[in-house]
């Protein structure tokens, strides 16, 4: 469970929240919207103190991460898998040395059994036979699946997706809501998603976090999202053109 | 008396803003470097980007090395000859004066400032690159210590290279400047082994290996300071390595001029 607490921080004399707080319970998907530059990328980086605020607490298993000595904040760190906007692979690899790069530092696999390892994430995104390509050579939403495939590799308690279907087409970005359905479900796993795109929203999020005038505007169910006649959230929503109420 | 008044406010301002802002780059600049100290033993980490760094470093830079080597001396040979061109001063002065300016200064000076741009600049091209593509805070995210991965090495890498790559610079300028004195007739070459021999200290080259120590540390620790702290997209990686280029070859004649005020 990840517990966000009384969350600020401003960028100079910028403020972008001044109070956030809300409960993430373990094998959630929680989607955080909100408009662009309202910090929703900002605030996921505070949840492995990528970042750290001006004041409050992020809270798992009763530990406060930013109070965490430099080699316990690492470890926590290797509990979350991280899908980056621009999906951050390395240059300097292909795309197997990419997905095995945790699994070279972080476990006593021999190569084999790295092979192994690697080629099975790749076969769950659908990226068999890519292995040798690199990022350069991979499309948008070839790449954020082979980034996908590495923030997943060691099987990570919480993962974070920072716009995965922006930029795509609509035929990608399904696939991408698909793939993070199937890894909420199959592995488990407790999502935190960033995104602009409700239709997303209401495919994978079993909460969704509104973020507007430097705060959590409003937090809830996807089901409470449908009813709600919060005048905000609903312009927000009517904004990305999709007609939640029809 | 007002419009006095209210510059020199306004300089006092803006003194004190720069001040902060360097300051505040300082300490940055410091806690990098600490932090870098502080992960030496997690070798396991850095051991396989070092191996590559001192390639890259060291050994792709030697023919370049090689190459401002041999003309340095080249024209240091013929320049001393022009400025000794006396009856009453033997030939093999020139010798002594090209091999103890190259060991003492040039080679270490005139080699670094070009590494500056080769070797500076690529570096913080690197950092800055992975740091707008978020690839410095994928290797965080995962878990990894960024800097003992990506700036250690290349420190490390420069401390050890540098010193290697001035002993090849000073062998090719004391060749390049034999060559360029028999070829132009200035001096020839058992004159200028001679002159090379008789003002040889042992020092010069200690002095000349500590040189090219510092510079080498000035140059890659400026060079990942740049690129690991860059933003703003494409142009900030370009300021980025504009920025280390400038520093590093700055940084590097003030290291120069402090270590002869010290040493010499």
């Amino acid at each position: 469970m990840i517990e966000i607490r009384n969350l600020k921080k401003s960028f100079g004399s910028n403020l972008v929240w001044e109070d956030v707080s809300f409960s993430i319970e373990q094998g959630e998907t929680v989607a955080i919207i909100g408009r662009s530059g309202c910090g929703k990328s900002v605030l996921v980086k505070h949840l492995n103190a990528l970042m750290y605020p001006d004041s409050g607490e992020v809270i798992i298993d009763g530990r406060n991460v930013f109070d965490l000595e430099y080699i316990s904040l690492r470890k926590m760190r290797q509990r979350f898998g991280v899908l980056f906007q621009g999906s951050a692979l390395f240059d300097s690899l292909n795309t197997f040395e990419n997905i095995a790069f945790p699994l070279r530092y972080f476990t006593e696999l021999n190569e084999e059994e790295i092979s192994d390892k690697v080629m099975e994430a790749l076969e769950l995104v659908n990226l068999a036979g890519t292995s040798e390509k690199s990022p350069a050579e991979l499309s948008g939403g070839m790449r954020r699946r082979v980034a996908l495939a590495r923030a997943t590799i060691l099987q990570p308690d919480f993962l974070i997706y920072d716009e995965p279907t922006s930029g795509l087409d609509p035929k990608t970005s399904e696939e991408i809501n698909q793939l993070i359905i199937s890894m909420a479900k199959n592995l488990n796993i407790t999502s935190i998603v960033v995104t602009h795109d409700i239709h997303s929203v209401l495919k994978i999020a079993t909460k969704v976090a509104f973020l507007e005038d430097q705060g959590l505007h409003w937090y809830g169910t996807v089901e409470e999202l449908r009813d709600s006649d919060n005048e905000e959230l609903m312009s927000f929503v009517s904004a990305s053109e999709y007609q939640i109420r029809n | 008396m007002t419009t006095t008044w209210k510059f020199n406010s306004f300089q006092r301002y803006f003194s004190k803003i720069l001040f902060m802002e360097a300051l505040e780059k300082l300490g940055r600049y410091s806690l990098l470097l600490y932090r870098s100290l502080r992960s030496l033993y997690e070798f396991n980490t850095y051991k396989k980007n070092l191996i590559n760094e001192l390639l890259k470093i060291g050994y792709e830079s030697v023919p370049i090395v090689l190459l401002t080597g041999i003309f340095t001396g080249a024209v240091m040979t013929i320049q001393t000859a022009y400025q000794l061109d006396s009856a009453f001063i033997s030939k093999s002065f020139i010798g002594s004066i090209t091999a103890e300016s190259l060991l003492i200064e040039l080679a270490a000076v005139i080699t670094s400032l070009v590494l500056a741009g080769k070797v500076g600049a690529r570096i913080a091209t690197e950092l800055g690159t992975m740091r707008v593509s978020e690839q410095i805070d994928a290797l965080e995210s995962m878990g990894f210590n960024s800097v003992s991965f990506l700036v250690l090495p290349r420190v490390l890498a420069g401390l050890i290279m540098f010193p290697m790559l001035y002993v090849f610079a000073s062998i090719s300028g004391i060749l390049g400047g034999l060559a360029a004195g028999y070829l132009s007739g200035a001096v020839t070459p058992a004159e200028y082994v001679e002159g090379a021999r008789a003002l040889f200290y042992p020092w010069d080259v200690t002095f000349g290996l500590l040189k090219a120590f510092v510079f080498g540390y000035v140059i890659t620790s400026i060079s990942c300071f740049k690129g690991y702290y860059a933003s703003g997209g494409a142009e900030g990686v370009g300021n980025s390595t504009t920025q280390a280029t400038v520093l590093s070859c700055i940084y590097v004649l003030l290291a120069d001029f402090v270590l002869a005020a010290v040493f010499l």
